[in-house]
């Protein structure tokens, strides 16, 4: 039988994802927007974590090694610079973190609707698209076709 | 093993040309089977259906087989390559995760070695194919605009996808430029067409259409070809063509959906499993008769492998445009698909114009691109690139060649066991100054439109999937692998459809390519059922 404990991210591990997801996006009062640490984001983001979690885990423990262990004592300039020299480098474990916690977060109703956005998936409502410009295509309208034809090539 | 009643014609894989040569071929009311080894994808399974959409499309709607690993995918080695395979494994195949990007290769496409001194000519030419392309824009429901002087004349049956604020942003910096564009050909459905409802600018197409305005052949070819009697079996995945005493394909031994060996006996043998499907199942059908593989004597299986080098480069400019809300691709521009010999490379590619994404997707591909931070500046940025993004795909032919290929991979196994493809390729010098000539344009044109925050992907993350060359077409068996009509020049009732049998692969999406062949190849079959096998 399967060690289920393995298949998903430990406490410990889904606290260093909170600092961290929270450090990437933190919450903005201004914009009336929640961090990516907030307990409804991260509880989405954790059960996300699917096919990446080796590479979830990789990234949690680099970051947890540049750090040396203390990345939620550092101050946050510190755990900016950190995460962002982190993910500069990149990867697939970088990549990975940074899919999961935009993932989880740019779904979330409380950050959709402070963007403008409608908090609904685009099925079956869809959106809306104007037409644009097409008096645009006249110049084109008026050039002679320059595909070359083989046709004449062969006569030639 | 299980043994099944014997079929007249037995095709391998669903997908865009399986469909297409399925249905042409019911009415000559011969008994056809496909096999294919995904299943049927239901529309309401599709990721826009739910809130999860743009994370969806990187697990279980993802365009490569290794990260999606569905059960009824297989892995691909393809380690020793810059791009990737893109495929999906289902009713429909790759025609369910496109773009719906409906360009047809050019008339000089077909003719590299006459015009250009390059590669080989094709034994087809594109006005033997034009009825069968007009065929299939009727089949799958195109949309477009006719009167482009960069094409052949064509005739869409619905109007083109609106060019919405993003178009009309590049149709006035190419007009400044004085470059050609055009609204692009897609299969999207502008209008309600053959039982399809128009588009409602999801715009999620790539990972299937909830709203069924997106063609995919499961909801185009497939339901007339079963309606004419075609029999499509799911969940088959075959492991080898075998042969009789006479050298002929006598069948296929595949494993069904309980895991059982079957074997399904057939007077004739269709393969559709596109570039890197067709050859991995010709080398594991080798034999004590065919030792390098099924009709391989020319050693070309697997060889000449075609991938289209797809950079992408793109911006933001400061005006919010549309986004993800529509379909994604809205023009292209011929301008640099012809060869120019003041270039110094031969042929050519297209320009394709694409939208912008969604919130998900662009902080991520903001984020990768060093364009959007993390911390504190996130939220600031974020709001600058949202909606803002433009982006400019160069779809640059590649020229065959044969150390580009597909062999069997000795230790890489599928799940029922059957040995994997792998995938050995590079990029040639001539692809490298194509793409940097189309990359600098690309940047022009943006830069053009007012976009600042330059960034150009050149190969890694752009893998569009396009499978082509591995069992080409020719009249010399010893230089192809099937003749002028998709018949294998060793096995006479073994035909071949699919993407594999390109000679060259144009500077286009070659789907609409790919299955006015299969039309073609199947009208030929039909003219010559007297003498096929002569």
């Amino acid at each position: 039988m399967a060690d289920t404990a393995s298949l998903q991210l430990s406490a410990v591990e889904i606290r260093d994802l909170r600092e961290i997801a929270g450090t990437m996006i933190p919450a903005d009062a201004a914009l009336g927007v929640p961090g990516a640490d907030d307990p409804a984001i991260l509880a989405d983001a954790v059960k996300s974590v699917g096919c990446d979690l080796a590479l979830i885990r990789e990234a949690l423990a680099a970051i947890s090694v540049k750090s040396d262990g203390v990345f939620a004592d550092m101050d946050r300039d510190a755990r900016e610079a950190l995460i962002d020299a982190y993910c500069k480098m990149g990867g697939p474990a970088a990549a990975a973190l940074g899919r999961l916690v935009a993932s989880a977060y740019y779904r979330d109703d409380r950050v959709l609707i402070a963007l403008g956005l409608e908090a609904r998936a685009p099925f079956p409502k869809g959106h809306e698209l104007e037409q644009g410009d097409w008096s645009l295509l006249d110049t084109v309208r008026k050039r002679a076709p320059f595909w070359r034809d083989d046709r004449a090539a062969a006569k030639e | 093993m299980a043994d099944n009643e014997k079929v007249d014609v037995l095709i391998v894989g669903s997908g865009a040309s399986g469909a297409a040569v399925a249905w042409s071929l019911a009415d000559t009311r011969m008994r056809i089977l496909c096999l294919e080894q995904g299943d049927w994808v239901k529309s309401t399974e599709f990721p826009s259906n739910g809130r999860d959409w743009e994370a969806r499309r990187y697990t279980d709607f993802d365009i490569s087989p290794n990260r999606r690993g569905r059960d009824t995918d297989y892995p691909v080695n393809d380690d020793n390559s810059p791009m990737k395979v893109a495929n999906f494994n289902g009713v429909g195949g790759g025609t369910l995760i496109y773009t719906a990007h409906w360009p047809r290769m050019h008339p000089s496409d077909f003719r590299v070695r006459s015009l250009d001194g390059v590669a080989d000519d094709w034994p087809v030419d594109y006005w033997t194919l034009e009825p069968f392309y007009e065929e299939n824009d009727r089949m799958m429901g195109a949309s477009g605009l006719a009167g482009d002087p960069g094409v052949p004349p064509r005739r869409p049956p619905m109007p083109p996808i609106p060019l919405g604020k993003t178009g009309t942003r590049y149709a006035q910096a190419m007009n400044r430029l004085g470059w050609h564009w055009w609204p692009s050909d897609t299969t999207v459905a502008t209008t309600a067409y053959e039982g399809r409802a128009a588009c409602i600018n999801i715009g999620h197409c790539t990972p299937g259409c909830a709203q069924g305005a997106k063609a995919s052949v499961d909801i185009t070819y497939w339901p007339l070809a079963l309606r004419a009697g075609v029999e499509l079996r799911t969940r088959c995945r075959v492991r080898e063509i075998t042969t009789d005493a006479h050298g002929m394909a006598a069948g296929a031994i595949y494993y069904d959906a309980d895991g059982r060996e079957c074997f399904q006996p057939a007077e004739m043998v269709i393969l559709a499993c596109n570039g890197v499907g067709t050859p991995r199942l010709l080398l594991n059908s080798a034999s004590g008769r065919f030792p390098d593989g099924l009709a391989n004597s020319s050693g070309l299986v697997g060889r000449n492998l075609m991938l289209h080098p797809w950079p992408i480069v793109s911006g933001y400019v400061d005006q919010p445009l549309d986004g993800g809300r529509g379909p994604i691709t809205c023009m292209w521009s011929k301008e640099f698909y012809e060869t120019d010999r003041s270039r110094d490379f031969v042929r050519g590619y297209t320009l394709q114009f694409g939208r912008g994404t969604g919130p998900a997707n662009q902080a991520i591909i903001g984020a990768a691109a060093g364009h959007l931070p993390w911390g504190r500046a996130h939220h600031r940025v974020f709001r600058e690139l949202l909606d803002h993004r433009v982006n400019i795909g160069v779809a640059c032919e590649d020229l065959p060649e044969e150390h580009n290929r597909v062999t069997v991979d000795p230790v890489l196994k599928d799940s029922h066991g059957i040995p994997a493809p792998r995938v050995d390729y590079a990029l040639s010098v001539n692809t490298r100054r194509m793409m940097e000539h189309g990359i600098a344009r690309a940047e022009e044109i943006l830069t053009e439109a007012g976009a600042t925050r330059l960034h150009c992907s050149r190969t890694a993350l752009n893998s569009p999937g396009h499978l082509l060359g591995t069992a080409r077409m020719g009249n010399d068996p010893e230089r192809s692998v099937v003749n002028a009509w998709g018949r294998c020049h060793d096995v006479r009732n073994l035909f071949i459809v699919d993407g594999s049998i390109w000679v060259t692969s144009g500077g286009v999406n070659p789907t609409s390519t790919i299955q006015a062949l299969a039309l073609y190849i199947a009208a030929e079959i039909k003219q010559r059922l007297a003498t096929l096998f002569d």
